[in-house]
């Protein structure tokens, strides 16, 4: 039985209603219009008998005396197979579903089931009758792609479950049951639908684990020299126009994981639609099946209604949490932290708190914090691995670094790949900046020779700027060489070209073995008659290391080129 | 019969308070006093008192005068008779031709799902040089134009609207002065756009609530039309006029200031304005290009900021040229590779080649030696700046491709111009050589 009150207030999409009785925090409420639409709205402050709600709609149209519905249910999200492949808004309601019942506009008051009632999965039991099972813990499992999605044991229960009933295998809808579990003199029937509240981590494990395995992106600047684990967070803030949604684009499509989930929080709905036309179109080299079909969307765009786009970034950490349960790799990518953070601050504007720093709330950095702390590798009940891997883009404002919501987030990832205005500029991609950004992971390459290699980016750095002042005729030839090195490794190993097939993205065995080849030439000992010499040399190496970049692997022309740079070096070379 | 109430208790700003029973919010009310009638709209209800923005402001209101709530949220006739009207930003006839009362739709309705737009994949022609060739404007792009004050971005918009083959022109006009005004009315006259065209002016001298208005009506006719299938340019000046308004009004309302004084929501506001752009399935769309001025050239300002961050690229008009370092269209790949088999060469090309010679300048006010390669350099930026930059040159894509090769040829040899071979041999000028 649910409880009813009346509006007294409207403002934004913050309603203010009178209720008397009970009610909880985050609770999900409904908004009657007087012409019978309903719209969805979550409790954020209870004060006396007045509640204070966040609308997930346009509120137009709200009146004082108005009928509010509250409910037992948190803000959740529904669980179960059949959401890979799926556009979801930030309340979990199917986009292209919606198109087909609502048309062409996101209507007020429209919902739909998230997970298709009609679909049969094939179902193979695990467990048997007699077994005893605690909550996460597999009954079956089914065929969700090239998955085993293992159905589990309702994350609510508690304590002991004796398996009464199992269904055999076959043919299930999500609603089937498909088995029935008893304790003491409890008895539930289980179909594969669980609901899980959006705001509470969902981890049910034997013990969270040290990020110790690289979670490989394919992009040689992030894999060599500011990697990122598995069940590992990491953060790219970076000014517009500096690449972060290219960046994003790339690493959802090369990660070696196994499914990505991409948060379109507050962001340009032309991106979201690139997604969705193209992953259908494009192979995961790794299965040989489509893109799309280990990817989920949550795509809250810019223009629909802010109190979702806050809620969406909860509901792709949860999705995120529930296939780390099934046991999968997951990575969630959400573009743009930012705009969470703005829609955080949006609210708390309404409610009248006193604000911190540029009129965000003072709980933001917990908020931030809470958020990527839902990420992580963890050891599962049944012993298998799995991680939930989260990158977050920051836009801040300006492309100043030092407001509160980049500093919140520096905090508490792993790791910060720093995008720079100068290098994007400069067309210098990915515009990741090598001396501003830094990684506690340690790499698919020595931490040793790292470090060695990433040594001349600063060096090269500093005579660079001496350069500025002295001019090129004051440097001494020695330093000129360090800067041109230095210049080398950024051409052909830091920059990668995402618009060339080959070079977009780049292995680990391929990236290891063009490390070598990069430090060789780092380490050489060139004799130069000039510094035009040597900056002829540099440029014919570029050139040689890029045509090798651009060739695919295992091409007989990568020793053709291999050949070349040895000759070149072998005229250069100083003396032993 | 409406409601009304003959009792306003808070006068302050643009907005007024008073009790009133049964109020929707966002709905639309009348005020009619000594001084004329206006429109409002309601912006926040609380137990029996209503908050009203007067869109011609509260100057001369007074607490005994007439609010007439009309029991709906804006709305505006949509039909062909718009074509070459002009209408005011809160959608009054200022031509003088009387108003439209036929087939209301509803302003600032809800946003399109993402989930039926199409990827725009249809270049835009403007026939200058800049833009085609380098940074090429996509049907259904959002795209503003950065300026300091000053700059000729009026004259810019006219000459893209003018140029584009678009079905219809709505152009929204933010805090114009008149003269700007009159001389769109002018210019789409003069270029035989007007049958094709509709016009929402905001003058500065206008209330402020009305240049909130704008957008929105202009938005809102743009969509029906896209909606009926046709390509809809919708051009908005200046877009910093309207963030000044919202910043104005939130004050008003109290509401604590995010940075420099502007509204927290000023990104979401910003967005779900230039979210309009689209491309719908049976053809129709909305391409949207607004001016956005910059005070003090400065980039970092949150109204620019935050656009950068919204729309797909920007046209920075600096010194009166459309500069390449700063400007950007991000839809141009979906374009420019079947364009011609030499665009996208050139592109990169010719303007690596002008960035070497903007530091080439720089080292010659350092008073550093210039070489035989920084002198060409240096000839070859005066060269492009003049053929290729300038606004004077009003020519197609093939034929700017072709300028371009023709200055490479004058100033260089063809491997000096990091062009793939197969393509200088084939479009290289060698009779100019």
């Amino acid at each position: 039985m649910s409880l009813t009150g009346r509006i007294v207030t409207v403002y934004g999409n913050m309603v203010t209603a009178e209720v008397n009785g009970s009610v909880a925090q985050n609770a999900v409420a409904y908004c009657h219009r007087s012409d019978g639409v309903k719209l969805m709205s979550e409790i954020i402050r209870i004060r006396g008998n007045l509640i204070d709600m966040q609308v997930f709609e346009l509120t137009r149209g709200l009146m004082v005396g108005d009928l509010v519905e509250v409910t037992d249910d948190l803000l959740s999200v529904e669980l179960g197979p059949g959401l890979i492949g799926m556009v979801y808004d930030g309340l979990q309601n199917p986009l292209v579903e919606m198109a087909q019942k609502v048309g062409n506009f996101l209507e007020p008051g429209h919902y739909l089931k998230a997970l298709d009632r009609n679909k049969q999965w094939d179902f193979t039991p695990v467990a048997k009758v007699g077994d005893v099972l605690t909550c996460a813990e597999v009954l079956g499992f089914v065929k969700e792609n090239i998955f085993d999605h293992n159905i589990m044991v309702p994350f609510t229960l508690r304590g002991e479950w004796t398996v009464k009933d199992i269904a055999p295998a076959g043919k299930y809808t999500v609603e089937q049951t498909i088995a029935t579990l008893e304790k003491d003199d409890e008895t539930i029937s289980v179909n594969m639908i669980q609901k899980w509240p959006v705001r509470m981590p969902l981890g049910i494990y034997k013990e969270r684990l040290l990020p110790t395995t690289p979670m490989v992106t394919k992009q040689r600047i992030i894999d060599t020299f500011f990697p990122v684990m598995l069940g590992g967070t990491y953060c790219i803030p970076g000014p517009f126009g500096a690449g972060k949604t290219v960046l994003q684009s790339n690493t959802s499509r090369y990660a070696d994981v196994d499914l990505v989930i991409i948060a379109a929080c507050g962001e340009r709905a032309g991106e979201v639609v690139e997604t969705l036309r193209e992953f259908p179109h494009l192979q995961d080299p790794r299965t040989g099946r489509t893109l799309i079909e280990r990817t989920i969307i949550i795509c809250n765009t810019s223009s629909m209604p802010v109190a979702a786009r806050e809620s969406s970034v909860y509901t792709a950490v949860t999705l995120g949490e529930y296939y780390r349960q099934v046991g999968l790799n997951v990575l969630l990518l959400a573009d743009s932290t930012s705009r969470w953070a703005q829609a955080l601050r949006e609210m708390s504007g309404r409610l009248e708190e006193i604000p911190g720093e540029e009129a965000f709330p003072a709980y933001l950095e917990s908020s931030i914090a809470r958020f990527y702390e839902r990420g992580g590798i963890v050891e599962l009940k049944n012993g298998k691995k799995a991680s939930l891997t989260i990158g977050g883009t920051v836009s801040p404002a300006g492309g100043n670094f030092e407001e509160p919501v980049t500093q919140g987030t520096i905090k508490v990832v792993g790791a910060f790949l720093g995008l720079s205005y100068a290098r994007s500029y400069a067309r210098r991609f990915p515009a990741i900046d090598p001396l501003e950004s830094w990684s506690k992971y340690n790499g698919i390459i020595d931490t040793e020779k790292v470090d060695w290699a990433h040594d001349f980016l600063k060096r090269g750095k500093t005579v660079n700027e001496m350069m500025q002042v002295v001019g090129e005729e004051g440097t001494s030839i020695e330093d000129f060489i360090v800067y041109l090195k230095s210049e080398f490794l950024d051409n052909v190993y830091l920059q990668q070209n995402s618009f060339d097939e080959v070079d977009a993205a780049c292995p680990v065995e391929r990236q290891k073995y063009l490390f070598n080849m990069v430090t060789d030439v780092l380490a050489y000992n060139f004799a130069f008659v000039s510094k035009a010499d040597a900056r002829d040399t540099f440029f014919t190496l570029t050139e040689q290391f890029r045509n090798w970049n651009y060739t695919p692997w295992g091409s007989e022309k990568l020793a053709e080129i291999e050949n070349k740079v040895k000759e070149t070096l072998a005229a250069k070379g100083a003396a032993k | 019969m409406n409601k009304y109430y003959t009792k306003i208790d808070n006068l302050a700003g643009n907005v007024a308070t008073l009790k009133a029973k049964g109020v929707g919010y966002d709905e639309l009310a009348v005020v009619e006093g000594k001084w004329g009638k206006s429109l409002a709209q309601v912006i926040r209800v609380n137990g029996d008192s209503a908050t009203i923005q007067i869109f011609a402001g509260t100057r001369g209101v007074s607490t005994g005068d007439k609010v007439t709530f009309l029991g709906s949220s804006m709305r505006f006739s949509f039909s062909e008779d718009l074509f070459g009207r002009v209408f005011s930003g809160s959608g009054e006839a200022r031509d003088g031709r009387g108003e439209l009362t036929d087939n209301l739709v509803e302003v600032g309705g809800p946003a399109v799902n993402p989930a039926i737009r199409l990827m725009p994949n249809r270049m835009i022609p403007t026939n200058i040089p800049m833009i085609d060739v380098f940074n090429t404007l996509v049907e259904g792009q959002k795209l503003p134009i950065f300026s300091i004050p000053g700059e000729p971005y009026n004259e810019l918009l006219a000459r893209i609207a003018l140029q584009a083959e678009a079905d219809v022109i709505i152009l929204g006009g933010m805090g114009l002065k008149y003269d700007e005004y009159l001389f769109f009315k002018n210019k789409l006259e003069q270029g035989g756009a007007m049958d094709h065209s509709i016009m929402f002016i905001h003058t500065a001298s206008d209330p402020v609530v009305e240049c909130l208005q704008t957008p929105d009506i202009a938005l809102t006719v743009a969509e029906q039309f896209a909606l009926e299938g046709k390509k809809v340019l919708c051009l908005l000046t200046d877009m910093t006029n309207f963030a000044n308004a919202l910043k104005e009004i939130s004050i008003t309302m109290e509401q604590i200031p995010s940075n420099r004084g502007y509204p927290g929501d000023l990104y979401s506001q910003l967005a779900s304005r230039y979210e309009k752009a689209v491309v719908f399935e049976d053809g129709g769309s909305i391409t949207l290009i607004a001016v956005t001025t910059m005070p003090g050239d400065d980039v970092t300002h949150p109204v620019p900021d935050n656009t950068g961050y919204i729309t797909e690229g920007q046209f920075y008009l600096k010194g009166g040229v459309i500069d390449p370092f700063g400007s950007l269209s991000r839809l141009k790949q979906q374009v420019n590779g079947k364009t011609r088999d030499d665009h996208r060469a050139i592109m990169d090309g010719c303007i690596q080649l002008y960035s070497k010679c903007r530091e080439t300048r720089e080292k010659r006010a350092m008073g550093f030696e210039m070489s035989e390669w920084d002198n060409k350099l240096l000839s070859y930026g005066d060269d492009f700046e003049k053929k290729i930059m300038s606004f004077s040159n009003n020519v197609g894509l093939f034929d700017a491709l072709d300028s371009c090769w023709k200055l490479l040829s004058d100033h260089f040899e063809p491997r000096e111009t990091g062009i793939r071979s197969n393509l200088c041999e084939k479009y290289w000028k060698k009779e100019q050589a």
